[in-house]
């Protein structure tokens, strides 16, 4: 499929690049509903890719990229399913998130993710799925679950342990910290730069260029140099799943779940 | 090295632009989410802006509890 427009999300391929925009406010959560449709790319993904080069993930919400898993629904269904049965229901989410992240991972196509303002938790791991990160001045990438008492459950400490370096990740993970792009830039998350406003213009640029390179020879360089590291992301599935079981996780997800503010999971 | 009152005064023409209030209205003790009526993403935004004007990085957890300029300043001038 060469088109969908989605409630939560819509795709676009024109000439050989791929667009994913998330549109899915407040700021692109990632619940049940973002996922079925992220599903739908993930299989139009595999058979876009004969016919492209890059693939452009972005946001067309003001607040930014994503904040991340939708923390209400997960409450919500904690709160609907037996002590029991709710860590069955979480695990079964995060193998159908880790099914789709590790599609986009391995894509064989060049993908870059469009980054501005809010890149928290679920939706920072979404851009580390990707192959190039392109950011604006104003964006923030920040691993909050802590203060929930969970860790990152969508791969992103594998992702972010294999490109970059595990202290980046501890001084992330354990002061729940949120980092500008520039720091990003400097730490070597963040591949471009961009003056606010102007990250899909310099994604669609910079896949313009990727475009020009034979996609055989791109495809075994990316198949050599990033490979998935499924075998952490098998252990982050278990210590998710064992740390929910805890009752202080869903007392902290009340707490969230029942906050007025717009964007509780800003620090 | 900027002074403590040289980095406050930044900090309000930051504000006022980002929020495009007049620089005269602001004050050193304003509470600058009553001020500008500022909520948590504004916050992470103006944040944002005065880490690039000043070239630091200024921790979450350090504007825990940081209402007013002047003690946004101190936080800023103590990584200057």
């Amino acid at each position: 499929m060469k088109k969908f427009k989605g409630k939560r999300l819509s795709w676009e391929l024109a000439d050989e690049v791929l667009e994913l925009e998330l549109h899915s406010p407040p700021c692109n959560e990632i619940g049940s509903a973002t996922l079925e449709e992220l599903e739908e790319f993930a299989a139009a993904l595999e058979s876009a890719a004969q016919h492209s080069s890059a693939l452009i993930i972005h946001s067309s919400l003001k607040a930014g990229f994503s904040a991340g898993a939708d923390l209400r629904e997960l409450y919500a269904r904690g709160q609907q399913l037996a002590a029991s049965h709710r860590v069955a229901g979480v695990r079964d989410f995060l193998e159908r998130v880790h099914r789709v992240f590790n599609a986009i991972d391995a894509s064989p196509l060049t993908t870059i993710a469009a980054v501005h303002g809010v890149c928290f938790g679920g939706g920072f791991e979404l851009a580390l799925t990707c192959d190039l990160i392109v950011a604006d001045k104003m964006a923030r990438f920040c691993f909050p679950e802590l203060r929930l008492g969970l860790i990152p459950g969508f791969g992103g400490i594998p992702r972010l342990k294999r490109d970059l370096s595990n202290s980046l990740v501890r001084d992330l993970l354990l002061t729940g910290r949120s980092i500008n792009s520039t720091k990003g830039q400097a730490a070597g998350l963040v591949s471009q730069l961009a003056a606010q406003g102007e990250t899909l213009r310099l994604a669609r640029s910079t896949a313009a260029q990727v475009k020009k390179f034979d996609r055989a020879t791109a495809g075994a360089a990316k198949r050599f140099l990033k490979p998935i590291p499924r075998e952490e992301l098998r252990q982050e599935i278990e210590i998710f799943c064992d740390l929910f079981t805890r009752p202080a996780v869903m007392e902290k997800l009340r707490r969230f779940a029942e906050s007025t503010d717009p964007l509780p999971y800003l620090p | 090295m900027r002074t403590l009152e040289e980095t406050t005064d930044e900090i309000l023409s930051l504000a006022a632009v980002h929020f495009r209030v007049p620089r005269e209205e602001l004050r050193p003790d304003d509470d600058f989410f009553k001020k500008l009526g500022m909520d948590s993403l504004q916050a992470l935004e103006l944040l944002t802006r005065i880490e690039n004007h000043f070239g630091v990085e200024l921790p979450d957890y350090e504007m825990q509890g940081v209402t007013d300029f002047r003690t946004l300043a101190s936080r800023i001038q103590a990584r200057l």
